[in-house]
């Protein structure tokens, strides 16, 4: 007979395995990163896989969320006549909080996926099992160089995300608003401080890249062997990558105020 | 799909550009100053910093010369002490005045010189002389309060 109690505790007992069978994963993988064979090739592939194909995406966004931050900020700064800290406003929230998290909800959704679908196929075709055979470990093999490469790559991409951005509210502020130029990069640069905010902002990125890295690899690792298996591992990876993202991001900006 | 040398390449450009608008971040917006220990340093006394902070702007003629390094308290007579930093190249007279301004009506404040007509320089860790402190629109609000009071009593 089950009762509700039981039910709790079959759950609670379920998180911590989880939790614990994550752990073991996210060990083994910082263990491939100290013993031989390096594969520097495996890195640079999943570097282009997960950073530059990710580059469009990331730019394109960075882009569009700087104009439209340009022009609620202008709206609303505008009704007080302060329209010369639009480029604080916008500097400010971009690199503590926008940059970092919305490139690593996108990295999440163009790289995260592929990771995690990638991998749930690789164990759906038992070509993890294959590995295994030529004594290859699938995890130093398959899932170290994708994981690593996605922690690396997110500061770049989260810097490239906030210069676009920080473009794309100059072009709305300046030319088409009619903001002074010269104000604009004066309250931006003299609002952000490199240690606070710019370090902040990268470190932000790289916690989220080990985040997504390591969960996206996880659940494809995890996935069980059959179609509906890879496409669950798939929304899983994203949802519970996402979700990740967002509650570090609170946890970091609590304790640090970063 | 590209083949391994143009991945290299296109993987290398993706790095490069990472790294340069980092790089951009950190010494343009970030301001992480390089010319430091360079610059001229210079220190006034004010009865009033309001809300001068760290970091803000010092211009002459609304150009952007330096940096206010640190604010302090003395502690014997509770002035301020603004340090702060100017491009070195710059060639102050010592009757330079220093004022605390704000940019529009909420804009941030800033430290303005302005030069005088003396033949002597200023030199590394001189003080500024003259100075204007931070007008406190509170005050200037009592004040004018007070004054209208004081002429409908006459």
């Amino acid at each position: 007979m089950t009762t509700p109690i039981h039910t709790l505790g079959q759950r609670s007992i379920g998180l911590i395995q989880g939790l614990g069978s994550f752990s073991l994963f996210g060990s083994r993988i910082l263990l491939c990163l100290f013993t031989p064979p390096f594969r520097p090739r495996r890195l640079l592939d999943e570097c282009f896989e997960g950073g530059f194909m990710s580059l469009a995406i990331v730019c394109t966004s960075g882009a569009a969320v700087g104009m439209v931050m340009g022009l609620q900020s202008f709206n609303a700064l505008s009704r007080f006549g302060a329209e010369e800290s639009m480029g604080s406003l916008v500097g400010l929230t971009l690199v503590r909080e926008l940059g970092p998290v919305l490139t690593a909800l996108l990295v999440i959704g163009r790289a995260g996926s592929a990771t995690a679908a990638g991998i749930g196929a690789m164990v759906a075709t038992q070509q993890l099992d294959g590995l295994r055979m030529l004594s290859i470990d699938p995890i130093h093999y398959v899932a170290a160089p994708k994981a690593v490469a996605l922690t690396l790559v997110m500061p770049l991409l989260s810097a490239l995300f906030i210069c676009f951005a920080l473009a794309g509210g100059y072009v709305i502020g300046v030319p088409v608003l009619g903001v002074d130029g010269g104000s604009y990069l004066t309250s931006l640069e003299s609002a952000l401080d490199f240690s606070d905010d710019i370090l902040g902002s990268l470190l932000k990125a790289f916690v989220f890249g080990i985040l997504v890295g390591l969960i996206a690899t996880y659940r494809g690792y995890t996935s069980e062997p059959n179609s509906e298996g890879v496409s669950r591992a798939t929304t899983g990876a994203v949802v519970q990558a996402s979700v990740a993202t967002l509650v570090v991001d609170y946890v970091i900006t609590a304790l640090w105020g970063i | 799909m590209p083949n391994s040398a143009q991945r290299d390449l296109l993987v290398g450009l993706f790095v490069l550009a990472g790294l340069v608008a980092i790089a951009y971040l950190s010494i343009q917006v970030g301001g992480a100053n390089y010319a430091g220990p360079g610059g001229l340093s210079l220190t006034a006394y004010f009865d009033e910093v309001g809300g001068l902070a760290e970091r803000a702007p010092v211009v002459v003629g609304g150009v952007k010369v330096g940096t206010v390094r640190r604010i302090d308290l003395d502690e014997e007579d509770f002035r301020a002490i603004v340090t702060l930093e100017v491009d070195d190249s710059l060639e102050l007279p010592d009757d330079t005045s220093a004022s605390i301004l704000t940019a529009g009506v909420l804009g941030d404040q800033y430290l303005s010189l302005e030069p005088g007509g003396s033949p002597d320089l200023l030199g590394n860790g001189d003080t500024i002389t003259y100075t204007q402190g931070a007008v406190v629109l509170e005050r200037l609000i009592g004040k004018l309060l007070t004054s209208f009071g004081s002429g409908d009593g006459e």
